[in-house]
């Protein structure tokens, strides 16, 4: 039990080896492999984080080497969540992958279920390292199996991977200057002694410059408004097996490390503190509006969630800028169910494209007929987009709106009121499509099914229901185990 | 006046060589068309930052970080880390350009060009 | 372990419609009609029976009522009973056992489709409801109120045609923009008091929010009541909603949504704001004005319909505009008025459009128009639509009566003539846009070929009818009989306006 964490990073490591190998052998023992270790990390990061909640925050730090030189893994209650979240929706895209792998040979099969496990790998490595520099590396091993995994998509997919890549690896570099400032004024590279070093010299304008620059590199991985332009198109043209995981999760993680540079690094302390949220804050604003005024326009199912994701992923900044104890957690709160809405929303129209081929919203004329769960998972996950209770959207929105109310920021409220409003508008088009749409005659490509699709797609769109639902109504657990961590650092 | 010009070229200027760099390259990947040329100045915004964490690991009076006998004193190397960060850092930018030199080559195969105007044509045929 | 089970009870009511709803949605299909209809009947049974068991508990003033969980930080999702509550369960639960054998006569009589999910949509609408009226918080409260939008809107668009789906996207935009200001309004009030649980009087007081702002708060709060009850000029969507089925007109008009918004009015204005917060406000002023206002234009655009339906739903938007008046009176009297209002106008109005389905089913005819000496095809239908006209205009000895006196009565206690001459206008214009109806059906000395014999709608929609007659009579009469309605009503007024009964 003591080398937890390593172990949550290791398994689907060395799964991810293994499976290229592996699928040489049989062409689908890679993604049993691959799938083994990843519910083994879930299980594991369970333990983990009950650990936590009992025990306090775990400080790993490998190889036997004292704090501020070796390398750290620091999990608090925070990003124990987060890890549980990010290899639960990589367990169920993994599952929901098995419908995809038709097409290629053995080696390309395999290739994508090393690339997933490299993904899950990456982000949760990310979201517990306690190590600026470590963070880079795991966020090029995120950012560079998503490039593979958007390319895998096809012809426009390829090049929605090359243009991600450009721009992503100018986020990459943009960090990596921030992080270069920070090492230059305080000669270290682990967080918690950042922080100490950085409390007590005074280098407000090379932290200022710093934090631009994070903002920035941050802001074009997380999508965040202005910089959310490689997203959409990534997103539509990703590999249907991978673009659940992609889409629900691949967001959050750069956004919880602009958390941890904002409030656990800088820290309210920070002589432009406050100005820095002011631009988080309006740079949200922004994003919520742009993203659902944009994904009214579409047509394209994938795009429609896309640009709300632009949208969604603002609703978490807001509460950074925000910054009160419960806006922040209504922050996480509203990651890691967005995580599963826009996961699970992904899931049901990769359903629906797997039994109809087709993306097309006006295609989609009284499918809750032939898929009656499918259609379930696309009305409640909308409903939470909204924020209509009793989803975790509502209770994240709830939480947000608290927070803005309690630090008299008022405006935030009524952006608030108007994005869900925005958003009301094409969720409920889709509902409108799904239940009262005229039906079109679809050619079925799989027609003989007994459930409306098979197990291996059916568990992750139940699963996802039940989770939007059950995070809706017991949302006060999670948000007390979250309050936990955030208490020390919030405003 | 100009002494003071000279003795910040003499401190700082290399800073500011490299972010020309770096706006160079910069604007490189905004403006040119052509998917090879964005890769090329990807790869020399990289190198800039590379050349700034090596630049600030200097100093004078400093060694290269290797124990000597007569040197015992910690404060007459410079400091090792910054380039030990930016070997890994390189290793990240050969892998980032050795998978965009893949991507590169598969949109030559399926568009049959790599000029920004070529495949925004050819994207229309793809749905 | 029977006052556990009683303080249980409000829990269970909300939960037997949830489970009916999601019975009838997951077997619907896969079981007979019958049995479909056979479990709704058992849920509203059931649902009426415990509603009914709490009535001596509430009359005798005991607390009834429990904690389920803490569904915010701080702010727990808890269920308890008062008068006024119960007032507003009571109705809903005895006209949901009456409006499914309706729905059960009108819907196969008139062979609609998708009715699987018109019965778990109307069941759930139930589960809001009776949330709604136990509903202990200002949160729980809106929780309810959100879903019964959202289960409204398949209710709405039932036909799936082009018209149900632009009235279904009318509904939408009026009833989320508003809920969304009442979150906003909420979220800012808790901010500022930091507490949420309904008080009667209120527990908003006059310094917890700066002067102007205390108004936009209350606007910002009242809206949703206000769009869902229909005030002008907010009342838009509902006549558009007529082009659902006529049982969900039933239900929409006369129990569930426009209640829920009178209801939502009035537990903000007397149970959140209070009437001294209110007044300093001068919210209940405005509202007042815009309820008087309503109730005269209202009837004069009822007068110009000649569909029967539509000439219904602007009567409903008068109607309702009592109760807001009832309320924004501010008086012990008219509060009492208010809230009887809900249950006389429930009786009345579910009767009168209940008529309406019955001859649409029977005849097809939808205008008034046509419906010339229709009395004599179907006389008990008429008669029980001539009698509960009356009851709308406000004649003695009808339920309509007892309301309107009261909230007359507070008017006159408070000293304002003009809302007392509005109501008696009010009440002639009544009979005149619903007694040319009556005339025209019993028209002597004409004969219309179309309505030759006798031949009345099928028993299943006639007993309902003649049932909510019958209940509109009887409490016009006896205003307690039965379910100590009027007493309830009594009991609110006095406790939101501290008076020791």
């Amino acid at each position: 039990m003591k080398n937890l964490p390593a172990y949550i990073v290791l398994l689907p490591l060395c799964s991810a080896l293994l499976s290229l190998a592996l699928s040489k052998i049989h062409r689908h023992l890679g993604r049993d492999v691959v799938f083994c270790a990843l519910t083994g990390s879930l299980i594991l990061s369970v333990l983990q984080l009950r650990q936590v909640i009992a025990e306090g925050p775990i400080h790993y730090v490998f190889g036997g080497y004292t704090i501020p030189y070796g390398i750290e893994f620091s999990i608090d209650t925070i990003n124990a969540v987060i890890v549980v979240m990010v290899c639960l929706l990589g367990v169920l895209s993994c599952m929901f992958a098995f419908n995809f792998d038709t097409k290629g040979d053995a080696v390309q099969v395999g290739g994508a279920y090393t690339m997933h496990a490299l993904l899950v790998l990456g982000m949760v490595g990310m979201t517990m390292t306690g190590d600026v520099f470590n963070l880079y590396v795991f966020l090029e091993i995120t950012s560079l199996t998503a490039y593979c995994l958007i390319a895998m998509g096809g012809s426009r997919g390829v090049v929605s991977a090359f243009r991600y890549l450009l721009v992503g690896t100018v986020a990459a570099t943009f960090y990596l200057l921030g992080v270069g400032i920070l090492y230059s004024v305080t000669g270290t590279l682990n967080m918690a002694d950042m922080a100490k070093c950085l409390a007590a010299g005074n280098n407000d304008s090379a932290m200022l410059m710093a934090m631009l620059l994070l903002i920035v590199s941050f802001g074009i991985k997380m999508a965040q408004f202005p910089f959310h332009g490689w997203q959409p198109s990534a997103y539509t043209h990703a590999n249907t097996g991978a673009r659940p995981l992609i889409a629900g999760a691949m967001g959050k993680i750069p956004a919880y490390a602009m958390f941890r540079y904002l409030y656990c690094i800088y820290g309210p302390g920070f002589k432009y503190f406050r100005f820095i949220l002011l631009v988080i804050g309006i740079l949200s604003v922004c994003g919520m509006i742009y993203g659902s005024v944009r994904a009214m326009a579409q047509r394209d199912i994938r795009k429609v969630l896309a640009y709300s994701s632009v949208a969604q992923i603002s609703y978490i900044s807001l509460g950074f800028a925000i910054g009160t104890p419960l806006a922040l957690a209504g922050s996480f709160l509203h990651m890691v169910g967005h995580a599963f809405m826009k996961g699970g929303l992904f899931f049901a129209a990769g359903a629906i494209s797997w039994k109809y081929g087709t993306f097309d919203l006006n295609d989609f004329g009284r499918i809750y007929k032939k898929m009656p769960w499918t259609a379930g998972l696309l009305t409640v996950g909308a409903l939470s987009m909204i924020g209509i209770p009793p989803t975790v959207g509502f209770f994240s929105k709830w939480y947000l709106a608290f927070g803005a109310a309690e630090s008299h920021q008022y405006v935030y409220i009524f952006v608030l009121v108007l994005s869900s409003l925005l958003n009301a508008i094409y969720f409920f088009k889709l509902i409108e499509k799904v239940f009262v749409q005229g039906e079109k005659n679809k050619r079925e490509l799989h027609p003989n099914t007994s459930l409306e699709v098979p197990m291996s797609m059916m568990i992750p769109v139940v699963i996802c229901i039940l989770v939007i639902l059950l995070l809706g109504v017991f949302n006060v657990k999670l948000v007390d185990i979250l309050l936990i961590s955030l208490k020390g650092v919030a405003l | 006046m100009m002494t003071q010009i000279e003795a910040l070229l003499a401190s700082k200027g290399i800073y500011f060589l490299t972010l020309l760099l770096l706006v160079l390259a910069l604007y490189g990947i905004i403006v040119s068309k052509n998917y090879m040329k964005k890769l090329i100045c990807m790869n020399v915004m990289q190198v800039a930052v590379i050349f700034f964490f090596l630049c600030f690991a200097q100093k004078d009076s400093g060694t290269i970080p290797v124990a000597l006998h007569r040197i015992v004193h910690a404060a007459d190397y410079i400091n090792p880390l910054p380039h030990g960060l930016m070997l890994t850092a390189i290793v990240v930018s050969l892998g980032t350009t050795g998978v965009g030199l893949a991507l590169l080559t598969r949109i030559k195969e399926k568009y049959g060009s790599i000029e920004e105007e070529d495949i925004i044509e050819g994207e229309k045929k793809f749905r | 372990m029977i006052l556990t089970a009683l303080d249980y009870r409000p829990g269970i009511i909300v939960l037997v419609p949830l489970l009916a709803s999601c019975l009838v949605y997951v077997l619907g299909e896969r079981i007979r009609p019958n049995c479909r209809e056979g479990i709704t009947f058992l849920a509203a049974f059931t649902m009426a029976g415990l509603v009914y068991s709490m009535i001596p508990a509430a009359l005798a003033g005991k607390k009834i009522g429990f904690t389920l969980l803490e569904i915010v930080k701080g702010i727990s999702l808890r269920f308890s009973v008062d008068a006024a509550g119960m007032i507003f369960a009571c109705v809903a639960a005895t006209l949901w056992i009456v409006t499914s054998c309706y729905s059960i006569g009108y819907m196969r009589g008139h062979g609609e489709k998708n009715q699987t999910g018109y019965y778990a949509a109307f069941a759930m609408c139930l589960t809001a409801t009776m949330g709604l009226c136990f509903a202990a918080n200002l949160l729980t409260f809106f929780i309810f109120f959100e879903v019964l939008t959202v289960a409204t809107y398949p209710l709405v668009v039932h036909y799936r045609d082009e018209e149900g789906t632009r009235s279904g996207r009318k509904y939408l935009a009026y009833t989320l923009i508003s809920g969304q200001l009442f979150f906003a309004g909420i979220v800012i009030l808790y901010a500022c008091t930091g507490t949420m649980e309904f008080v009667p009087g209120g527990f908003v007081h006059r310094g917890d929010i700066p002067m102007p702002w205390m108004l936009a708060v209350f606007f910002l709060m009242i809206g949703a009541g206000i769009v869902k009850a229909g005030v002008m000029p907010l009342h838009s969507w509902l006549p558009a909603a007529m082009v659902a089925p006529t049982p969900v007109s039933a239900l929409l008009h006369a129990v569930a949504v426009v209640k829920a918004g009178a209801f939502c009015t009035l537990r903000i204005v007397l149970y959140v704001f209070g009437p001294e917060a209110a007044k300093s406000c001068h919210g209940s002023e405005i509202l007042a004005w815009m309820a008087v206002a309503t109730i005269l234009v209202s009837s004069l655009i009822a007068i110009r319909k000649d569909n029967l339906k539509a000439r219904l739903a602007f009567s409903t938007v008068g109607q309702l505009s009592y109760i807001i008046l009832g309320i924004s009176i501010l008086s012990p009297y008219a509060a009492t008025g208010a809230l009887y209002h809900i249950v006389a106008h429930a009786f009345m109005k579910i009767t009168l459009f209940m008529c309406a389905g019955a001859i649409f089913v029977t005849t097809h005819k939808k205008n008034i128009s046509d419906m010339i000496g229709i009395g004599k095809r179907m006389p008990v239908t008429m008669t029980c639509f001539t009698l509960a006209s009356l009851a709308v205009a406000g004649f003695p000895f009808f339920v309509g009566f007892v309301s309107k006196a009261n909230i007359i009565m507070g008017a006159v206690s408070m000293g304002k003539p003009f809302f007392v001459a509005t109501l008696i206008v009010s009440a002639l214009l009544a009979l005149t846009y619903l007694m040319p109806v009556v005339l025209m059906a019993f028209k002597r000395d004409f004969y219309n070929s179309q309505f030759p014999t006798y031949g009345e709608a099928s028993l299943p929609m006639l007993v309902p009818i003649v049932i909510t007659t019958a209940c509109s009579i009887i409490l016009g009469i006896m205003p307690n009989f039965g379910l100590h309605l009027y007493d309830f009503a009594v009991m609110a007024g006095n406790a939101i306006f501290g008076i020791m009964g």
